[in-house]
């Protein structure tokens, strides 16, 4: 399974994460299990009411006001979940690890698109007249925002940046944060995605013009992969964030451990700006599977990206049902269908909602899925309720984005 | 503008920009920058809050003549009159 010395192997040791329904892993845990929605519904200018998931928290809780004002919702989402995940791992920065060997790897849909929104509509009260536009817009858009925001709450001095990797950066930003601690540029690791998406119209026009904003009575059932009626995606905002150590240094330390990044892929479409693509995905999932060394039968939990579009939840299950033929014992959900989308927050948060598996045996459900469309008809998707009582060793994390991005993680829960 | 209505006016300004601010404090003659946690960029808040309430262009030669509340007062109500 795994000959690598105990420094080539990266171990999760920590989780902090704003979702729409929780603001912390064991309250997310329980949520998802119940299958308890986080998503409601927002006024937004110019495009009206429309289903989110927005987060509560506590925004005071590790910086001021003012710090939060100037700053950026990202920046004030990943502050809080960075800090939680250093508590959560009982580290402090600076501590164990030094400040200037501290990484911070922020995966971002996108970022800006909120603050150039919003001073946008600030100077339309002064007739567009520049003079008005804040001095605040450059360091609130640069893309590295978010991340150094972090930095500069934690007093790190190690390298930081963004990962923009479409709806696939949340799990990119957790390959680099692996892949610098595998090159030894830093000793300490903290990645993860963030979004702040739904403060912008632009986001949700945009997905309405292209027939892919979901819509519902409802909103707590808007997002609904997999089912007949789905018509589009939610947009949610959100954080979280994993510290991730190299497994030597976590051992010796006593870290609680989460689990061991076994694998991981990414690969393009290179073919289409929207549409996902199947057989691409399915090779990414291959690939993921080759350099874990495992077999698609190994894979306990697939964590799907399905957003509830009618062709991208189709892609991938065919791409699933390509790779992972005969798998009595692998089971699939969907944790979206419960917050809805979180762009670059996605993928970490889906794999932080299933990652309890390892020490609960339980597989959280798939909510808003009444009748399953035939070409989603997986066998093994966990509709309605958790599934219990399973010896959960490996979860799959799958995670796709515009442009043709492909991301896949595969964790293994930490056995020796 | 009276004097007093001016000094309100700046203190308003700091506390929209920090609401932990301890303005009860401040002494009139001192920077403002030496008493209260304000940097550059809060500086140009204070300018910018002044642009949009009173279309007030305050050139960047100018800038130190809003160092303490005194010396607000001074630059500033001769461009306040009748405000």
């Amino acid at each position: 399974m795994n000959n690598r010395p105990d420094h080539k192997r990266i171990v999760i040791t920590g989780i902090g994460l704003a979702a729409p329904n929780a603001s912390n892993l064991q309250d997310f845990r329980r949520k998802v299990l119940n299958g308890e929605s986080g998503v409601g519904e927002i006024e937004l200018r110019y495009v009206g009411r429309v289903p989110a998931g927005i987060c509560t928290f506590d925004e005071t809780r590790y910086r001021k006001k003012k710090e939060n004002k100037r700053g950026t919702r990202a920046g004030c989402l990943g502050v809080y979940a960075a800090r939680e995940a250093l508590a959560d791992a009982g580290l402090e920065a600076g501590g164990r690890y030094g400040l200037e060997r501290t990484g911070v790897y922020i995966g971002l849909t996108e970022h800006g698109t909120v603050e150039t929104e919003n001073e946008i509509y600030a100077i339309s009260q002064y007739n567009y007249n520049v003079d008005y536009w804040t001095h605040h817009h450059n360091p609130r858009t640069v893309l590295n925002n978010p991340a150094g925001e972090i930095t500069m709450n934690l007093g790190v001095t190690g390298p930081h940046y963004s990962v923009g990797g479409a709806c696939a950066a949340g799990n990119a930003a957790l390959i680099q944060g692996a892949q610098m601690l595998l090159l030894d540029e830093v000793d300490l690791a903290i990645a993860g995605g963030i979004s702040e998406s739904t403060g912008s119209f632009g986001i949700f026009a945009s997905f309405r013009a292209q027939g892919a904003l979901a819509m519902h009575q409802d909103p707590g059932q808007a997002c609904r992969p997999f089912d007949m009626e789905r018509n589009g995606i939610v947009v949610a905002e959100g954080a979280c964030v994993y510290i991730l150590e190299r497994l030597d240094r976590a051992l010796a330390r006593g870290a609680r451990i989460y689990g061991e990044i076994a694998g991981h892929a990414m690969n393009s479409d290179a073919r289409d700006f929207v549409h996902p693509y199947g057989p691409r995905q399915a090779e990414c999932m291959a690939l993921a599977l080759r350099r874990a060394g495992l077999r698609p039968c190994d894979i306990d939990i697939i964590s799907t990206h399905a957003t509830g579009t009618k062709q991208g939840d189709i892609e991938e299950c065919s791409a699933i049902a390509q790779v992972f033929r005969d798998c009595p014992d692998t089971y699939i959900n969907n944790t979206k269908s419960i917050i809805g989308h979180a762009m670059g927050a996605a993928g970490v948060l889906e794999l932080a909602g299933n990652l309890p598996s390892f020490a609960d045996g339980m597989v959280h459900p798939t909510i808003n899925c009444e009748d399953l469309d035939p070409g989603c008809a997986l066998p093994n998707l966990v509709l309605d309720r958790p599934l219990e009582g399973k010896k959960i060793r490996t979860i799959l994390n799958n995670s796709f984005g515009m442009v043709g991005i492909n991301s896949v993680v595969i964790v293994r829960a930490f056995e020796g | 503008m009276t004097a007093d209505e001016i000094k309100e006016v700046i203190l308003e300004i700091i506390q929209d920009i920090d609401d932990e601010a301890d303005l009860d404090s401040i002494a009139p003659d001192k920077p403002l920058r030496d008493q209260l946690e304000l940097d550059s960029m809060d500086f140009l808040d204070i300018v910018m809050e002044l642009r949009k309430r009173y279309k007030l262009q305050i050139p960047e030669a100018d800038y130190p003549e809003l160092a303490t509340l005194d010396s607000c007062v001074r630059y500033l109500a001769p461009k306040l009159q009748g405000a």
